[in-house]
């Protein structure tokens, strides 16, 4: 919210100082293109495995590549859709993924509404380990839950195996992210509530939770997108479709001669169109909070 | 909550004294779920990654101690070392590229224009591609015949006809690179442009009054002003860009390894023998890591004096 303000504000100082410039504005038109040029090379790609999702039979092999589609077909939707491991991989990527993110918001909405809003000793601390966490390269993460998982605690290639490592990522981004967001909050809302005779916890559920509704969404969504691209841990801790991730099944598309473009691309379609419309419906909170911890330090 | 502070026995008074701050210990059973879960989930894995790499077969019930052997081994490997100097060149390329479009571009679009909203939404659009699905598109545009990448070098004549950039060790790090900044840069440009708008516009304003030019004023306000963001930014992608997997698993082939690829291999495509060396692989790259932040840490103290 309070970022809003300032955008507002400086984009009106920033008017005032590009006024005077009069005749042609240069600054402007090289402006314009360079925004052009960022949007054609952000979005070159994502145009591309549209059209070679909607290709068929020889125009995927064609030398070289035709920059619209000659032909159009669902084909390659349909096969993809028929085929059981990528269905039941996008089934299994979209449990594990809610139900990670629903235990991270429990547990990291608790941690983040005590650190921004009371007093307590070692808040930099429990800050400080959510992040460090974070920078904890995940490969060095899988031997041993590898060897755990498939001894003393059996639940190598299930749900449990992938959201307990998931957890890793999501928890940090709802902590942060959340945290900043409480923090935003003016301090006499919760005050109010316990006015009324609420108990602190109380004044959280009642109070504090439907004004950072949005907040939690977005949080959600962040974690979402994080476990959802997840390829690591599907690819070390799955072996077949009972849990493996839609990423691993994906990566694992294979022809019997030639590499499945088409196939591939509409898998691709299939996995990332979901989050690139919830990321455009969702801009400018997705952007508050990728950079909430940063900016304020 | 007053209730309860009566029936605490007196000699714990002290200890509540010295914890509540006003709040109680309500802060602490609210914190206590994350600390936990983060010791359980993060803090146990790396620690027995430590103790694992010491072992020489991690996967037999009968393994042994064996001390520092594994890393002797590994430093003793040209495969590792070769790893370890791909793993730095993707990632100071990979970085620096990053930083300096993604200023350029937070540069770009600071500031009102019409469908600003629409150019903020758009470059977050590689940034939802999950990593190894974006590898897999590159891929199919680096194809030697049907990509349209390979194809566009062509005609300039950075490659020649037929050629890809995927058929050499380097340009498979090339291509890497590129895939990397295409997907990170938005990230970045994000980042630094939630540090730019926090700038207050005054300073531009008395800066302008003294008649410095906009030239004058990047270097002087924005870039100082910056240096917080960046720095964190900075932390933040070089330690992603050395655990870079995803990227080489699908370009890289068996021809090209990161460290953490390296560390998959010998963990999960080959004997059981080479399981820990692919363990004491992987806390290599967390031992660099660790560094790299202390460095970090080190960096932020000077830039805040």
């Amino acid at each position: 919210m309070a970022v809003r303000e300032q955008v507002s504000l400086g984009a009106k100082a920033r008017e005032r100082t590009a006024e005077p410039g009069k005749g042609i504005p240069w600054g402007k038109i090289v402006r314009y293109f360079g925004v052009a040029f960022v949007v054609f090379v952000a979005l070159a790609p994502l145009y591309w495995t549209l059209v070679t999702s909607v290709k068929s039979g020889l125009e995927l092999n064609a030398s070289p590549p035709t920059l619209f589609p000659q032909t159009f077909s669902f084909e390659n939707f349909i096969n993809d859709l028929s085929l059981s491991t990528f269905t039941h991989a996008l089934i299994n990527s979209a449990i594990i993924a809610t139900i990670t993110t629903i235990l991270a918001l429990v547990v990291g909405v608790l941690c983040a509404y005590a650190i921004a809003r009371m007093k307590f000793h070692g808040k930099g601390v429990v800050l400080g380990i959510t992040l460090s966490v974070t920078m904890i390269p995940l490969i060095a993460m899988v031997g041993p839950l590898f060897v755990l998982f498939t001894g003393v605690l059996p639940i190598y290639n299930t749900y449990v195996a992938l959201i307990i490592p998931d957890l890793v990522v999501s928890l940090p981004i709802t902590v942060w992210f959340m945290t900043s967001f409480f923090r935003d909050l003016p301090p006499d809302l919760e005050e109010a509530a316990l006015v009324d005779g609420a108990t602190r916890l109380r004044a959280l559920w009642e109070v504090i939770v439907p004004i950072t509704a949005p907040g939690v969404f977005a949080a959600a969504i962040l974690s979402f997108i994080a476990v959802w691209n997840d390829f690591l841990f599907g690819l070390t801790l799955t072996t077949d479709e009972r849990a493996q991730p839609v990423t691993v099944a994906v990566s694992r598309f294979a022809g019997e001669h030639t590499i499945p473009w088409g196939e591939i691309a509409a898998a691709a379609v299939i996995v990332t169109i979901p989050l690139v419309i919830v990321v455009l419906f969702l801009q400018r909170r997705i952007v508050s909070g990728l950079t909430a911890g940063a900016v304020k330090g | 909550m007053a209730a309860q502070a009566v029936e605490v026995p007196t000699r714990r008074l002290t200890l509540r004294d010295r914890l509540d701050l006003g709040s109680g210990f309500l802060p602490y059973y609210l914190v206590l779920p994350t600390v936990l879960v983060i010791l359980a989930v993060a803090a146990y894995p790396i620690l027995n990654s430590i103790w694992l790499s010491f072992l020489d077969n991690p996967l037999s019930p009968s393994a042994n101690f064996i001390g520092f052997n594994n890393f002797a081994q590994l430093f003793r490997s040209n495969e590792f070392r070769t790893s370890i100097g791909t793993t730095f060149v993707f990632t100071i390329f990979s970085v620096a590229l990053e930083t300096i479009f993604g200023l350029g571009i937070a540069l770009l679009i600071n500031g009102t224009f019409p469908g600003r909203g629409l150019v903020r939404a758009s470059i977050l659009v590689p940034w939802a591609f999950p990593t190894v699905i974006s590898a897999q598109i590159w891929y199919l545009m680096y194809n030697d015949r049907t990509g349209i990448v390979s194809y566009i070098l062509q005609q300039i004549h950075l490659l020649p006809a037929g050629g890809t950039l995927l058929q050499s060790s380097s340009g498979i790090i090339i291509a890497a690179i590129i895939t990397d900044v295409w997907k990170t840069t938005p990230f970045m440009a994000l980042l630094l442009l939630a540090g730019l708008q926090v700038i207050p516009t005054e300073m531009y304003e008395a800066a302008s009054v003294d008649g410095s030019t906009r030239f004058q004023q990047f270097w002087s306000i924005t870039l100082p002003m910056l240096t917080g963001p960046l720095v964190i930014a900075l932390l933040f992608r070089s330690l992603a860009s050395l655990g870079v997997f995803d990227l080489l698993y699908i370009l890289g082939g068996n021809q090209v390894q990161s460290m953490a690829s390296y560390s998959y291999n010998y963990m999960f495509t080959r004997t059981n023998l080479d399981f820990a060396s692919g363990v004491a692989a992987s806390v290599v790259l967390f031992v660099f890591g660790l560094i790299i932040s202390l460095l970090f840490v080190l960096l932020m103290r000077v830039t805040r004096r």
